[in-house]
């Protein structure tokens, strides 16, 4: 297993496609996820906030490439560590904090929270807090796009840790059986919960393994956004024109523990502290400046209105009232008429 | 019931309901193992649609009960009205993770905004010696979860009424096919026909004790009834069909007149339907009642092989009869 923190920025892709318009998009999505997070980060660690919360940092960069990809109408699934995937698939930042701190401007009304998010509208279906829930629904999505005559695609995104379980391999089968446009995006951060890959799998690489249900499988640097960008194109691009599934293997590195509080005892300090030193997103912006010649002021400015945006939806959610108490019994049917009484 | 409609068998029924549905929305379509012709499903449910409707529309899977589950509820999340088959309901518990944690909580998770419109067709075994893995009746597991709704027909017109108000509603349906039932013959309207969900049918009047069941329990009720009349007692045989929702007036009307009640059901008694039904008739009935509320369920056991214990295992029509003569 080669740790794609070692890689160089840019190893294994091309930078053809990459616009500067494009660059520019991803630093705007990976700096909001990031400023999101350490927002959040902040208020639970002063009280100010109260939820469950599943770190993103060091994964930022996975969506932000894909979603250059996809369409307002193509689908998302995700899983409970996904407000990165929400992010990127343009979950309005308001409803999104709002919806993780149980708050009735949320996008599910306070019901879902952080890990039940989801928002139809951007195309974010399904957000499951049960590893590997998530693939057989996104077989399901990408049939309806098959079955409707459509060329949208779904993106399933799930760590590596789901691919022990048994839903991820009756849905991998079953998508290359069907050949239905789903692209099966697993976030290899390393961990599987609070074990670490090698203690839970003898697969020397899940790109491989997952090749022998007849599909397109590959493996990326997921830290590296020219890399990113072009695994994504290609097998987003290949869903989209009818050759079925693809299985994109993102090598990456969870810059923390599982959840928030959560220890980090079971990871190797040396490697973990090598990584945040080359965490994604800065990687990214001095890869733009050196590399790309983007100004320092054009990012700082979008690192300024990231700030404020971010900010604004966190007062937001805070002025904004819980659910009310008749929301308990609503949308549990269609109808209240339809609940045991 | 005297109609000149049609005789078919409940799986005929069943074959007619989704026939429609598909007839009338592209949108519908089943997926399962075995469902395409020539099988047309183990229990033929399906026998012919493939060949209607084509192999796109109507798609076998592998042995895979939650990508089956799964993927319906990914399709029906988009607008699609999937069937899907588990082949037996003891193989829920393969698929329990989407139907439990997904299906079932879609709507309310997401405040609302997507829903999942899935049937799950499943064939329920019981009194035909298939063993404990083959015969379970898990309607109260079903029930315990808030988001899914479940439906038991007892007779074909049922089951054809049934099943089309499932595929056309807007919430996780499961539709429990009894097999002891499925190759029974009734009366079953021609065409489009449907019985809204939460509605019982008195499947027949009486006055002395009235029995709450459904689903191959009712034909046991209906035969002791039967010998009860010879003996003056006279039972009220209330099929309820759906358990969710429930037809709690029709239950509390049933009792209110009779003033005995008895609750009978395939599934395993302690902590079954029957002791949220027995609960409902005490609570609301209190001081009416002539005899306490008596639940028969099946024996706490898993379903026995040998067919000697296995009829001891169900509530069947003789025993039926006995609880009832003790308490008319």
């Amino acid at each position: 297993m080669t740790v794609s923190t070692t890689q160089p920025v840019g190893s294994g892709g091309s930078n053809e496609g990459l616009t500067d318009d494009a660059a520019l998009r991803i630093f705007r999505t990976v700096t909001t996820i990031r400023s999101t997070e350490d927002r959040i980060i902040r208020g639970l660690s002063s009280g100010e906030l109260r939820m469950t919360y599943y770190t993103v940092r060091g994964q930022e960069v996975i969506p932000a490439a894909i979603c250059e990809h996809l369409r307002r109408d193509d689908y998302m699934v995700t899983t409970y560590r996904g407000m990165h995937d929400c992010i990127a698939k343009g979950v309005p930042l308001d409803e999104l904090v709002a919806e993780m701190c149980g708050k009735v401007t949320g996008t599910s009304k306070g019901k879902g929270g952080p890990m039940h998010l989801s928002d139809p509208q951007s195309g974010l279906m399904v957000t499951t807090g049960v590893v590997g829930g998530g693939l057989p629904i996104a077989v399901g999505l990408a049939l309806s796009s098959k079955l409707r005559g459509t060329d949208q695609v779904t993106v399933v995104n799930f760590g590596d840790g789901a691919t022990s379980i048994g839903a991820t391999h009756e849905a991998c089968n079953l998508a290359a059986l069907w050949e239905v446009p789903v692209v099966f995006v697993c976030q290899n951060n390393q961990y599987g919960e609070h074990t670490k890959f090698a203690d839970y799998t003898r697969s020397p690489s899940l790109a491989e393994r997952f090749r022998g249900y007849g599909m397109e499988a590959r493996t990326v640097d997921g830290n590296s956004v020219p890399a990113m960008h072009e695994a994504a194109a290609e097998a987003i691009g290949a869903a989209r024109s009818g050759s079925g599934p693809v299985f994109l293997e993102c090598l990456t590195y969870r810059l923390g523990g599982h959840s928030f509080g959560a220890t980090t005892e079971y990871m190797d300090p040396d490697e973990l502290s090598q990584a945040e030193a080359n965490e994604p997103v800065g990687r990214y912006r001095r890869w733009l400046v050196d590399q790309r010649g983007i100004g320092e002021d054009v990012l700082a400015d979008i690192e300024a209105a990231v700030v404020s945006s971010v900010e604004a939806a966190v007062e937001a959610a805070k002025a904004s009232p819980p659910p009310a108490p008749e929301e308990l019994l609503t949308d549990v049917f269609s109808s209240v008429e339809a609940l045991p009484r | 019931m005297t109609t000149d409609d049609p005789i078919h068998t409940l799986s005929e029924a069943v074959n007619q309901a989704m026939d429609i549905a598909m007839a009338e929305d592209p949108d519908v379509f089943a997926l399962g193992e075995d469902i395409e012709d020539p099988i047309g499903g183990v229990m033929k449910g399906t026998k012919g649609l493939s060949t209607k409707y084509g192999r796109e529309r109507v798609r076998n899977t592998p042995i895979s009960e939650q990508a089956i589950v799964g993927a319906a509820i990914g399709a029906s999340l988009v607008g699609m009205r999937p069937i899907a088959e588990v082949m037996l309901m003891d193989f829920f518990a393969v698929a329990m993770d989407q139907v439990a944690n997904h299906a079932a909580k879609l709507r309310y998770m997401s405040g609302g905004r997507t829903n999942v419109p899935i049937t799950i067709r499943t064939s329920v075994g019981g009194g035909r010696q298939f063993g404990a893995q083959h015969s379970q009746s898990l309607e109260a597991w079903m029930m315990h979860i808030p988001g899914l709704k479940v439906a038991v027909p007892s007779t074909p017109r049922d089951a054809k009424g049934l099943l089309y108000s499932c595929i056309f509603d807007d919430d996780p349906c499961i539709f429990m096919e009894t097999m002891s039932l499925l190759f029974t013959r009734g009366p079953v309207p021609p065409g489009r026909f449907e019985i809204p969900l939460g509605v019982a049918d008195v499947k027949r009047a009486g006055d002395d004790v009235s029995v709450v069941t459904w689903g191959w329990q009712v034909p046991e009720a209906l035969a002791a009834a039967e010998t009860l009349a010879d003996e003056g007692i006279s039972v009220e045989v209330v099929d309820l069909r759906t358990l969710v929702p429930l037809d709690r007036d029709a239950i509390l009307r049933s009792v209110a007149k009779t003033t005995r009640a008895v609750v009978v059901h395939a599934a395993t008694q302690f902590a079954g339907p029957g002791a949220e039904i027995a609960s409902l008739v005490g609570h609301e009935l209190f001081g009416r009642l002539s005899a306490p509320v008596e639940r028969m369920g099946a024996a706490y056991s898993p379903v026995p092989y040998a067919a000697e214990l296995e009829s001891l295992h169900y509530p069947e029509r003789k025993r039926i009869a006995a609880t009832i003569r003790a308490m008319a």
